[in-house]
């Protein structure tokens, strides 16, 4: 497509190791007797995991518990008349994917067609169900194909609006999803009507934006000459970092209360998002904290000798280069309170964890836990995986952290 | 510089920036001490109008409620301090012996992942990303609904033999007790382990002396275990008897039992963390150059002698600290036995709280306790951080 890209596929790599298909397995699997004990061990191992699950998938379990109540997984009592706004920004979200493998990946991959394949698997599902369901899916496999061909038509023009656009549409997610105002064209839906997925991402995302600058400025605190703040910040840091987050959520719950005048009342979701926030911060200290550390002492004597001021020089010299280098670290951390999220069922919210034991409650769904564990663990995973994958991908295709 | 200020007059002091700092310090102090003492005005008042001003004499009121399994004497009759001290007994056993099994399972998912054995490195690296990405609570509660609630009942038990028993009560297996050769058979394994301890020091002076380092500790080791043997059949009677469980009516006695409680959090925490374990060993192994093999081998060291003298010690020091932060990690996660119903610290305090109101002091106490243990970890990290620091010149 551009010159650059012709010019790097003129450097053959080096050529491979070959094999045939008997060498292949001589090599990796039946080298010495214990080798090849092992691999028909593990082998048979596999092929009874597979059988037993797939058994019990397709004929033991019973899914009603599951399919009854796809609504409540995934959204919780959001109000259906305002279900156009999550399906926006799905249609937002799938553009952004499209336009950023479009942008740096610049390859169609196996991953890419299963990702488009799985709304029309899930659309061809609902057929039956759901009409608006199995529309919405198809217009966001549309709108992931048409972020990829603008991206990859015009790569370079598109480079900085597809950072910008990742980096406001997490706050966009929050003010949309929340809504102002008592009628007109966004109306409030209130926190105690979010649920389901929508909450355990919601609040991930909220943690993450909000413990953002939180966490850049306890990291810069951290690193300060001067005592009193250098001090303070370490303290929290510590301290927070010392107790598991499930003390930080009862705190938020039952003492918060106390801490407040008589009258005043936070809604438990912001509580809980709160306390997230407050954990989430002190981890992102620290990693931007290993960033800041990563960047040579030079670079902050060539901002001093060009006359830039203390913040000139963190804002354009430092903080770039420190946060591009533990994006990697980030998107872990991200991961990992993304799963945090699901503590908050422990103090009563009705997160994606929350929903599924509310559903086991129910009389008609008794003894019905494997199914639906099954199901949510499945969807925890595959966010999880999804995100752990595609930053490996973007990592390698920009070059981050190996400078 | 005295001559540059002298012509230009001095720099205000507003533009100092010794002045700035001091001043902003003084600034963010006195805001966080306003902040604090409003919050905690607002607390006092509010408990004082609800009646239960902030006190810990609370701790000596007996607590009312029972607790399920117990390290030590504790009963309804017990205080609220007692209470939590078995709570946190408690979340120190589950902790210890989940570290152990963790770092066992770990280690070994770790060295399969880098398996030559295709197939082998391939279900560890599955089980591992299964494991990394499904949340911990999840797992926990999905254990304990699904596995160990599900077990049969008392009365259909599934049997291995007569060793153990599997039912929704809890395991019961078989268990060594005191018998009579006991009191002085006691006294016998303490000589050995003396015994047993000076010759690993025997040795290990004797390696400092030559410069050749036996394996002091094997050796140590080796020998406390011949004399515990030899002395089990010198002790009077056996030292030892196996107490199997058996069915009395509706429960099982004798033996060891372990609740389902128990076993869901130690599982959940063992597997969970081990993958992680799993991840640490692998990174630490790789992270040893592959010219220290090649080197190692070179200078005609056989595979077990560059495993033991040239990659290990190498890969433990990479491997140490995150091990170390896993540790931690688990310990800091068992405080989510409350989901399971194991009566840790956490757990126990939550109770406290419901029954007594005390939010607040109960909350301070817990996160003082989890603060120790972390602390401790890290004064042992910078420790070891010291003593393996690479000596450059």
């Amino acid at each position: 497509m551009t010159t650059t890209l012709t010019s790097q596929k003129e450097i053959l790599p080096p050529p491979t190791e070959r094999f045939t298909i008997l060498g292949w397995l001589k090599k990796n699997l039946f080298g010495t007797w214990f080798d090849a004990i092992l691999t028909v061990v593990s082998g048979l191992f596999i092929i009874y995991v597979l059988y037993m699950g797939f058994r019990w998938i397709l004929t033991t379990a019973q899914w009603a518990a599951v399919t009854d109540n796809l609504q409540l997984y995934m959204k919780g009592q959001y109000p259906a008349s305002e279900d156009w706004r999550l399906w926006l920004l799905m249609y937002l979200f799938a553009l952004i994917i499209g336009l950023m493998w479009g942008v740096f990946l610049r390859r169609a991959e196996a991953v890419g067609w299963i990702l488009l394949a799985v709304p029309v698997i899930l659309a061809l599902w609902m057929v039956k169900l759901e009409r608006a369901a199995w529309l919405n899916l198809l217009i966001m496999d549309a709108a992931a194909i048409v972020g990829y061909f603008l991206g990859r038509r015009y790569p370079q023009r598109l480079q900085r609006p597809t950072i910008i656009l990742i980096l406001l549409y997490m706050p966009l997610v929050i003010l949309i999803v929340r809504g102002f105002g008592e009628s007109g064209f966004l109306p409030l839906v209130t926190t105690n009507l979010w649920g389901g997925l929508l909450l355990s991402l919601l609040l991930a995302i909220f943690g993450i934006v909000f413990s953002f600058p939180v966490g850049v400025l306890l990291a810069l605190g951290r690193q300060s000459r001067m005592p009193a703040i250098k001090t303070l910040c370490v303290v929290y840091i510590e301290i927070i970092r010392g107790v598991p987050l499930i003390t930080l959520l009862f705190m938020g719950q039952l003492m918060l209360p106390f801490f407040l005048p008589a009258g005043i009342t936070i809604d438990r979701v912001i509580r809980a998002a709160v306390a997230i926030i407050m954990f989430a911060a002190a981890y992102m200290a620290e990693n931007v904290r290993g960033g800041l550390q990563s960047i040579p002492k030079g670079q902050y004597e060539a901002a001093d000798a060009i006359g830039l001021n203390g913040v000139q020089k963190m804002v354009f010299i430092i903080l770039p280069q420190a946060l591009r280098a533990v994006i990697p670290v980030l998107v872990g951390q991200f991961i990992g309170l993304f799963k945090d999220t699901s503590l908050v069922a422990l103090v009563g919210l009705l997160d994606l964890l929350g929903i599924a034991r509310g559903i086991l409650a129910n009389p008609n769904y008794i003894g019905r836990q494997l199914e639906v564990f099954a199901f949510i663990a499945l969807i925890y995973w595959v966010f999880s995986y999804a995100m752990s994958y595609g930053s490996e991908r973007l990592e390698t295709a920009l070059g981050v952290g190996e400078r | 510089m005295t001559t540059n200020t002298s012509e230009h007059g001095a720099v205000p002091f507003w533009r100092d920036e010794r002045y700035i700092q001091i001043i902003a310090q003084v600034i963010v102090v006195a805001a966080l001490v306003a902040l604090f003492y409003w919050l905690i005005h607002n607390l006092l008042t509010g408990l004082a109008a609800l009646g239960i001003p902030l006190s810990f004499r609370f701790l000596g009121i007996e607590a009312q409620f029972d607790i399920g399994e117990t390290l030590i004497e504790y009963s309804r009759n017990s205080t609220y301090a007692q209470a939590i001290l078995v709570g946190l007994l408690n979340t120190i056993k589950v902790s210890f012996i989940g570290i152990i099994f963790a770092t066992i399972v770990g280690v070994i998912v770790g060295i399969a992942r880098l398996s030559r054995n295709w197939l082998v490195s391939r279900i560890a690296a599955v089980y591992v990303q299964v494991l990394r990405n499904i949340p911990l609570l999840v797992f926990l509660i999905f254990l304990s609904t699904t596995v160990f609630h599900k077990l049969p009942r008392v009365q259909q038990a599934l049997a291995l033999g007569k060793m153990a028993f599997l039912t929704n009560r809890g395991i019961y297996t078989v268990w060594p007790v005191p018998a009579e050769g006991w009191n002085v058979y006691k006294w016998l394994l303490l000589g050995s382990f003396v015994i047993g301890v000076l010759v690993a020091i025997y040795f290990y002076r004797q390696g400092l002396r030559t410069g050749r380092m036996p394996l002091y500790w094997l050796w140590g080791f080796l020998t406390f275990l011949a004399l515990s043997i030899i002395a089990w059949f010198v002790a009077p009677g056996a030292p030892l008897a196996l107490d199997y469980p058996y069915l009395a009516g509706r429960n099982f006695k004798g033996g060891q039992s372990l609740t389902p409680e128990f076993m869901a959090i130690l599982s959940g925490l063992v597997i969970y963390t081990s993958a992680f374990i799993a991840e640490v060993v692998r990174a630490g192994i790789q992270a040893v150059s592959k010219g220290q093999r090649e080197a190692a081998t070179a200078v005609g060291l056989t595979s077990f002698q560059t495993m033991r003298l040239v990659i290990f010690p190498q890969a433990m020091r990479v491997i140490i600290p995150p091990l170390t932060s896993q540790y931690l990690n688990l310990t800091k996660n068992s405080s989510l036995a409350i989901a399971v119903g194991y009566p840790d610290l956490f757990a126990v305090g939550s109770t406290i709280i419901n029954q007594s109101g005390r939010a607040v002091e109960v909350i301070l106490i817990t996160m003082a306790v989890y603060l120790t243990f972390s602390l401790l970890t890290s004064l042992f990290m910078n420790w070891y951080n010291r003593h393996t620091r690479l000596v450059e010149r």
